[in-house]
């Protein structure tokens, strides 16, 4: 179908778009990117009355190192950028892996980070990214800026933290640690689908015993899922094959996934404990000490 | 119906025009510039016929509004042939039957024309990879992909290889 009609509007500042959003509330939506809000129109299953159409404004588009603990993605950088841009392959690995099992080259040249995030589709990678890594989500809005840590941010399915008058202006993630170790994996019917379940995960290492993990799912509810419970079972353990069973096991009860017509609950779940025991084997297997 | 101004450059040329917002780029290209060699199949992001190269990066022109490509650099599989002479790609897909209803083509094309200026010499599995974007529901693809592998020895023959 053809996008239904909205009033558009092309600031070219920050306050702007900010006035714009405080004025129209929920009427409005913030047109970044527009690779998963402009196919939702053009199903019918959006009509905002109003598009914030952020495409001009200055200083969106940068990826900075503004101090060695964190890195910035403003609101316009594109998934493509991110997968190519070395800093961030050093400094926030988890995007640079998770980008390419981002739909097809096509969608990632147009798409951003930031707006990926703030759509919040619990199937998609970059929430799951964000949780994982603990990245801060930094909102705008004529009253001011809030900044909101990633297990606070995803609310439900395509909700988020962000209130009407907010747009999400930009994402620090903190600089990966030399301790830590990663790995992006998931499971889709198709590359470039949406997975069936996938997961990021980090690890923190000290001598060949975990120090710190999170396991972050993707695909499995309807917001990108930690499960504590495993990352506890992981803490204070030597690294081991039998160890990474176990997580695996907890992670397959833990989680409740729902079912539809390309997969089943019982199958999510059983999808779940592989790629725990994948992603842990494929993030240590560099490192010594096993046993 | 409330219309706004646009100026992008396209297949070599600029035009400047006025559109609803909601017109989609691919709209704007087939029936406001007249060129309907972009086809639209899905019209949501999942078919890949629409693909154009925006600033020389393949994308769905149905998924951008026309107002998005303001100040672009915009090329279609009408701005491919040079003068009489078809691109490698085009060439190449001709010698490998790389088509049949030909409805899918011009998205499998500028997907390959942007593969091949960033990677000359991909290997089977890398064409595979960056055209599973693009269906085609006649092929097979695998003499899609046998056009491609063409085209990479065609454009490692011209000097004029780099050209998109």
């Amino acid at each position: 179908m053809k996008i239904p009609r909205f009033d558009y509007h092309r600031p070219e500042s920050l306050d702007e778009v900010l006035v714009l959003l405080a004025e129209h509330g929920d009427e409005a939506k913030v047109l970044a990117g527009g690779q998963s809000l402009l196919p939702m129109m053009a199903l019918r299953l959006a009509a905002p009355a109003h598009l914030v159409d952020i495409g001009r404004v200055r200083g969106f588009e940068t990826v900075s190192l503004g101090d060695a603990a964190e890195v910035t993605l403003g609101a316009l950088v594109r998934q493509v950028t991110a997968e190519r841009s070395p800093d961030i392959a050093r400094c926030a690995p988890l995007i640079h892996d998770a980008a390419p099992h981002i739909a097809h080259r096509a969608i990632r040249t147009v798409g951003t980070v930031c707006g990926s995030i703030a759509h919040a589709d619990p199937a998609a990678e970059m929430p799951a990214v964000a949780l994982a890594a603990g990245a801060t989500m930094v909102a705008k809005s004529t009253n001011g800026t809030r900044e909101i840590a990633a297990d606070d941010f995803f609310l439900g399915y395509l909700h988020t933290a962000l209130r009407a008058d907010e747009m999400l202006a930009e994402v620090r993630f903190p600089v990966w640690p030399a301790t830590a170790t990663h790995a992006v994996v998931e499971v889709s019917r198709r590359h470039g689908d949406y997975a069936l379940v996938g997961l990021a995960c980090r690890v923190e290492i000290d001598g060949g015993v975990i120090t710190d993990a999170a396991l972050a799912f993707f695909g499995v509810g309807t917001t990108p899922v930690r499960v504590a419970e495993a990352e506890r079972v992981l803490a204070g353990q030597q690294l081991s094959d039998d160890l990474f069973a176990e997580a695996a096991n907890v992670v397959s009860v833990s989680l409740s996934p729902g079912a539809d017509i390309h997969a089943s609950t019982g199958y999510r779940r059983r999808l779940a404990g592989v790629l725990t025991r994948r992603a842990l084997t494929r993030a240590t297997t560099h490192i010594g000490g096993r046993t | 119906m409330t219309t706004v101004p646009v100026a992008f450059a396209i297949n070599g040329g600029r035009v400047e025009f006025r559109v609803e917002p909601r017109r989609t780029l691919a709209d704007a290209i087939r029936d406001d510039l007249g060129l309907s060699g972009t086809h639209l199949g899905c019209e949501h992001g999942v078919c890949g016929a629409c693909t154009i190269l925006l600033d020389g990066q393949p994308a769905r022109s149905c998924l951008m509004l026309a107002v998005q490509a303001e100040g672009a650099e915009i090329t279609t599989i009408e701005g491919l042939a040079h003068r009489d002479e078809p691109h490698p790609i085009q060439q190449a897909m001709r010698e490998a039957h790389g088509f049949q209803c030909g409805f899918c083509t011009p998205g499998f094309l500028m997907s390959a024309v942007a593969l091949l200026a960033e990677n000359p010499a991909p290997t089977r599995d890398q064409i595979r990879a960056e055209l599973s974007g693009n269906l085609c529901r006649c092929t097979g693809y695998q003499s899609i992909i046998d056009g491609v592998e063409i085209a990479v020895r065609l454009l490692a023959t011209t000097s004029d290889g780099a050209r998109t």
